[in-house]
């Protein structure tokens, strides 16, 4: 049978919860002894609970005696972190420091003009800015100055005092962590132009790029800066100044004169200012020209179009070294 | 730019309060969901368990083919829904041949895991098959008592681990008032050896004894199954200490100075520095009290009034 010591169970009355370290089956037990030694044990153990439990004080309620638990032993883990203090905000560090003290105003105010009861604030409201029918003229008033448009424009500029002020309050708090459960602070997808427009996300690419020009621009083109360990060289994307050998060897064409040509070419390029391409007007000309003279020719007979089959065909197309005359360097790309 | 989002009705701020974290939490909820494949031990046994829990509990019917609790990618899924149920305790059910009848009951903190207990379910008997007299039979919600026996629950690291998630799993919420008229429920676990429990839920009777306390009785009513512990991950050390914490407000202060007399009632202690009364400086002084002037006055009625020195006059 199930043998046990001492009746000492471990009871955690705030959790409704007895152990009992000293039970010990004394043989495997089959299935119904199991089930009864638990039972039976389990009794046991609700009772010593009970006896804790029914001995605390109670108050009587209509549905049954109330007690009040004391807090568990069995500590569990939480299922969120702690809920961090908000910061305070600047009005109340302001209040703290002069010793302003916050006092309940009641909802309802008499009102001296019409001697009624009106609300503090809301529709119909006591010493409303908007309701006074006469504003009267100060010394201080310039002409064709309206006050009232001027009341209404100070109330907006107070009104969006008061949004940015709570704006910066929810930003501090949201950097302790403490922002209130309701409130979400968004990013507006489209900045509006003029106003500060968001951060752009900026790539790999260009964190590279402004990486380099920052790394050469020093006297030195960076070659002689400090590298930081795992820093690779930096990238050199320009070509390197080409220098023609000092004699030319055999199968090089004159490479010195072909410089001096694209050099050449550039300049004259640049600074002749041709819309038209000559080369092309040419063509042009030299094409429409052989039309012309072959249905010239199909009209005249067939002696002429043989004969000019026997001539060489000279593509039109070509470009033909003298015909154009002016075509040689002149030609812009 | 910022701007300020704030929910635009009543019942929506409402559900946001609810989900926020709190300084005294409430109760868990818990998700319970299927694997891959499941048998209908493993599904009776989820059922079961979502009725016992019926106030706290979602569950989900479809399968869930890419949840691996024990795996690091296969946890994100499970995380997702706990964000989205804002449930922290699951119970995840699954049957393989390697695992068969599998049972995963975990804990999130803060919607990532916390820690896991894998059991596999032997000899499950449901609640149909035992007939009691329905009259006695608990009702949901009610806070339960627990009976954990055996020395194991005590000294194996598993079976501490398993009484602590049972126990989480089952309590309910931490009450301070509780009515005693509403106590109806037992969960007995019993270590029948190194990694086998035995669990049982009783319906509990209150029977007229001679004194205030009750004498209990324990009617076998609910699941019974054989847990079988597979695997288990305890909590992180450092997440462990972090979700152990309470507020700082909440820790109990001794009140210092005060004690109760019998006869006179609340005394308290005021301790007073010692007061030095020469060489507290006097606020105002006034120029005819100053001692030095008087008695030099007196002395110097005699004397003739010293010639001031003249302004020197800068030309």
């Amino acid at each position: 049978m199930a043998e046990q010591s001492s009746s000492s169970f471990e009871v955690d009355l705030g959790n409704l919860m007895a152990f009992n370290p000293h039970f010990q089956f004394s043989s495997p037990p089959s299935r119904e002894e199991l089930v009864r030694e638990s039972i039976q044990q389990g009794t046991q153990l609700v009772q010593a609970i009970a006896d804790s439990l029914f001995s605390l004080t109670s108050t009587e309620d209509r549905d049954g005696p109330i007690v009040k638990l004391p807090p568990p032993t069995t500590r569990l883990p939480r299922e969120k972190p702690l809920p961090k203090p908000r910061p305070p905000t600047k009005w109340e560090e302001f209040a703290k420091k002069k010793g302003i003290k916050n006092y309940k105003k009641d909802k309802q105010v008499f009102d001296e003009q019409t001697g009624t009861w009106k609300r503090r604030y809301g529709y119909d409201r006591v010493n409303d800015d908007n309701d006074v029918p006469i504003i009267e003229a100060k010394m201080t008033d310039e002409p064709g100055q309206d006050p009232f448009a001027k009341r209404r424009s100070e109330k907006k500029q107070r009104v969006e005092k008061q949004e940015k002020n709570r704006l910066h309050n929810l930003k501090d708090a949201a950097k302790v962590g403490a922002l209130p459960s309701h409130v979400q602070l968004a990013a507006t997808a489209l900045p509006i132009t003029g106003s500060q427009a968001a951060p752009k996300k900026v790539s790999k690419d260009e964190l590279g790029n402004v990486a380099g020009m920052a790394a050469t621009a020093t006297a030195s083109g960076g070659k002689f800066d400090k590298k930081l360990p795992g820093e690779k060289p930096p990238k050199h994307d320009k070509k390197y100044r080409k220098f023609l050998p000092v004699v030319e060897g055999s199968g090089m064409g004159s490479l010195e004169r072909q410089q001096t040509d694209k050099i050449l070419n550039k300049l004259l390029s640049a600074n002749s200012h041709n819309i038209l391409d000559v080369g092309k007007a040419v063509n042009f000309y030299n094409v429409k020209k052989d039309k012309k003279r072959k249905s010239q020719g199909k009209d005249h007979g067939k002696t002429s179009s043989t004969s000019s089959k026997l001539n060489t065909k000279k593509s039109p197309y070509k470009k033909m070294a003298k015909k154009g005359g002016s075509s040689s360097k002149g030609k812009s790309k | 730019m910022l701007h300020i989002k704030t929910p635009k009705t009543g019942r929506a701020r409402r559900e946001l309060k609810k989900i926020a974290p709190k300084l005294v939490e409430t109760g868990k909820k818990t998700l319970i969901l299927h694997g891959t494949k499941t048998s209908n031990v493993i599904n009776s046994v989820l059922t079961e368990i979502y009725h016992l829990k019926k106030d706290n509990a979602v569950k989900y019917t479809k399968r869930n083919d890419n949840i691996r609790p024990f795996e690091s990618g296969g946890e994100t899924s499970l995380e997702f829904y706990s964000l989205k149920t804002d449930c922290s305790l699951f119970v995840y059910g699954s049957h393989s041949k390697k695992r068969p009848d599998n049972l995963v009951i975990g804990r999130t903190y803060d919607h990532h895991i916390y820690d896991l207990v894998e059991v596999g379910v032997e000899n499950f008997k449901s609640m149909q098959s035992f007939s009691y007299d329905k009259r006695f039979a608990p009702l949901i919600g009610s806070k339960p008592f627990f009976a954990f026996i055996g020395e194991g629950f005590e000294n194996i690291e598993e079976l501490k681990h398993i009484k602590e998630v049972l126990l989480d799993l089952f309590h309910g919420q931490a009450v301070t008032n509780l009515n005693l008229a509403g106590l109806d429920r037992v969960y007995v676990c019993t270590a029948v050896s190194s990694n086998k429990v035995f669990f049982t839920h009783c319906a509990l009777r209150m029977k007229k004894s001679g004194t205030i306390v009750p004498r209990m009785e324990l009617v076998e009513v609910g699941p019974s199954m054989d847990l079988v512990i597979r695997r288990h991950r305890l909590a992180d050390e450092s997440l462990r200490k972090q979700s152990m914490k309470t507020a700082p407000e909440l820790k109990m202060r001794k009140e210092k100075n005060v004690s109760r007399d019998v006869i006179e009632g609340k005394i308290g202690k005021v301790y007073i520095p010692d007061q030095q009364v020469g060489s507290v400086p006097l606020p105002n002084k006034s120029k005819g009290l100053k001692r030095e002037r008087r008695e030099a006055k007196t002395k110097g009625e005699g004397k003739t009034h010293v010639d001031k020195k003249p302004k020197q006059q800068d030309s």
